[in-house]
């Protein structure tokens, strides 16, 4: 079985977006993240109406898949053969608290679903695979900081047990004060073979 | 190949996997009217850990009040119960953690409460670090929240550590609570019954929140396993179709079943019996009942335990694999609880009364939100 490499890799943070490390799209008004995610959203044009029912972190995770995903043909490979494997620190955390909100006293006791439908992580994944089709492996990690480790022993791991072939790994992540995706590509062909030290590195350019 | 060494259940119905068996055997229903404005403003009907119970028992771990949540410490009693009668050092280089929740302490959002604990233990990863920190194990514990196959992948992840030879020993831990975050929002979806929930059952209307925590511990050593039962094939997929609601063909669940009958080279001809999810919301169990159908796996004797101790979250797939591994040792197919009329569109054989059955390959299935699916595979040695 021969190695996986990295195809191609996006990350948003600062109200920029970089792909494979160059710049490709920012704001320079002095947005607040929601209207940046906005701007991001028309810049791209990809006319997803589910985009507009999505909290504020599976709205970041689906840009940050479209973007990684824009020129990559995955109808290449079987659609169960495609895995998303992903991270974070808060898990859901401001959209807990949203929820948290509407049931904090009784006098103001108002839950919905469609808030609380998102306070599961893995609903970004779900994000995802739902817009490009992919029926593959899951699996969303709560960890500190991001570790390139973890996601490359659990990826090649599923890579030798032939669970998947191709991969979108990565960091999505939304705290009170900051929010951060990070999301790379892995498939059986290219050029940077795919190692925790390489994805270390493109995390860190 | 990963072998069970030992396993724990901390529920509604018992604090050892045994008593959880036996009482499941004689038919108990964890599910009870529960009265407490501060979790919900209406009574409603979930299955809860006897904390009153539980706390004399608690008492043993130190400073119990006070640095640890109910969720924690009930998580490492759990650990501790199951580590007894093992030779697994917990503190070894060559142990993990592998910790299961989807909310993990989330009650300490409530700014209404007094909390005992650093809010910081909100975060998921926080909490896996202080359950690892207190058995004084080295490495960095693994935290997974995915809904409710949580529990079914942090199993199946386990048992690929060890199959890669990265452990020797894995402690997989899972555990939810209820709590008026959790139940708010179930019930903002009116997904919860207002009776005991009756998985697979013509009038099955709804789930039943649950409480627990369990713990099972893979190993790689053959000779260490007292349960005789190893893990032979595990694996998720994703329906891509709809965050909260399952796939109309369960494509996600089929196909998880197929990888994981794959990895395990076996056909489902082979497979004795079926633990399902069985939430008892109508379209689960169905979509359960299609995904069991398209395998061919029809009259696979299927049960359900969640009309005792209810969905117990990112506990519920620990807990009931550690069931599943009870009825294949004592070779007893247990009943499924609050099951009577047949309710499905695919004939499949859910199982009605307790019985004798030689168990040899079983298969335990899970389904969650974010259209998440899980199966994995056990086998007698």
């Amino acid at each position: 079985m021969g190695k996986l490499f990295i195809n191609k890799y996006c990350h948003i943070k600062n109200n920029k977006v970089f792909l494979d490390g160059k710049l490709v799209f920012s704001d320079d008004e002095d947005h607040d993240m929601k209207p940046f995610l906005k701007s991001v959203y028309r810049f791209l044009k990809p006319s997803y109406n589910k985009f507009f029912k999505m909290d504020e972190i599976s709205k970041l995770a689906y840009l940050c898949s479209e973007y990684l995903l824009q020129d990559f043909d995955l109808s290449a490979f079987n659609k169960d053969e495609i895995a998303i494997v992903l991270s974070n620190s808060y898990s859901t955390l401001i959209t807990d608290q949203n929820h948290q909100n509407t049931i904090e006293v009784a006098d103001n006791f108002f839950p919905s679903p469609s808030i609380f439908v998102y306070t599961l992580p893995n609903i970004m994944i779900g994000e995802i695979a739902i817009r490009h089709k992919i029926n593959g492996e899951n699996i969303f990690f709560i960890v500190e900081n991001f570790d390139a480790g973890l996601l490359t022993d659990h990826i090649n791991n599923l890579y030798l047990t032939r669970k998947a072939k191709v991969f979108i790994g990565g960091w999505v992540n939304m705290g009170p004060e900051s929010y951060e995706a990070f999301l790379y590509l892995l498939s059986p062909s290219g050029q940077t073979g795919n190692n925790a030290l390489e994805i270390e590195k493109i995390y860190n350019t | 190949m990963a072998y069970f060494l030992s396993t724990n259940i901390i529920s509604s119905i018992g604090f050892t996997s045994e008593e959880n068996f036996s009482a499941l055997k004689n038919g108990v229903i964890g599910i009870k009217p529960v009265s407490e404005p501060s979790l919900y403003p209406e009574d409603f009907m979930a299955a809860t850990i006897n904390r009153a119970a539980l706390k004399q028992k608690l008492i043993s771990i130190q400073a119990a009040e006070i640095d640890f949540t109910f969720l924690e410490r009930t998580m490492i009693y759990s650990i501790k119960q199951s580590l007894e009668n093992t030779n697994v050092d917990p503190k070894s280089k060559s142990t993990l953690f592998i910790i299961s929740t989807t909310k993990g302490n989330v009650d300490l959002l409530e700014k209404s409460k007094r909390h005992d604990v650093d809010p910081e233990r909100v975060a998921l990863w926080r909490m896996a670090e202080v359950i690892s920190s207190f058995f004084g194990n080295p490495n960095k514990a693994i935290c997974i929240s995915n809904a409710c196959i949580s529990g079914v992948l942090a199993l199946n992840t386990a048992a690929m550590y060890i199959n890669a030879d990265q452990y020797e020993n894995i402690i997989v831990c899972g555990g939810d609570i209820i709590s008026r975050f959790v139940v708010s929002g179930f019930m903002s979806f009116l997904s919860l019954s207002d009776e005991p929930c009756k998985p697979f059952d013509r009038d099955r209307n709804g789930l039943s929140l649950g409480e627990a925590a369990g713990t099972i511990i893979l190993s790689k050593n053959p000779s260490a396993s007292k349960q005789g039962i190893k893990f032979i094939g595990g694996a998720t997929a994703n329906d891509a179709n709809h965050i909260s609601g399952p796939s109309r063909t369960a494509e996600g669940s089929y196909i998880a079943i197929k990888k994981a009958m794959s990895e395990a080279g076996i056909s489902p001809g082979q497979i004795d019996h079926i633990s399902a999810h069985g939430t008892a919301t109508p379209y689960n169990d169905e979509m359960e009942s299609i995904a069991i159908s398209r395998h061919n796996l029809q009259d696979a004797a299927t049960n359900g335990i969640k009309g005792s101790v209810g969905h117990t979250l990112g506990a519920a797939g620990i807990i009931e694999t550690a069931i599943l591994l009870e009825e294949m040792r004592n070779n007893t197919l247990l009943k499924t609880s609050g099951y009577k009329n047949h309710g499905l569109s695919e004939q499949i054989n859910i199982s009605t009364e307790n019985s004798v059955l030689e168990l040899n390959t079983c298969l335990k299935m899970a389904s969650g939100f974010g259209g998440s699916n899980a199966a994995l595979i056990i086998q007698k040695i």
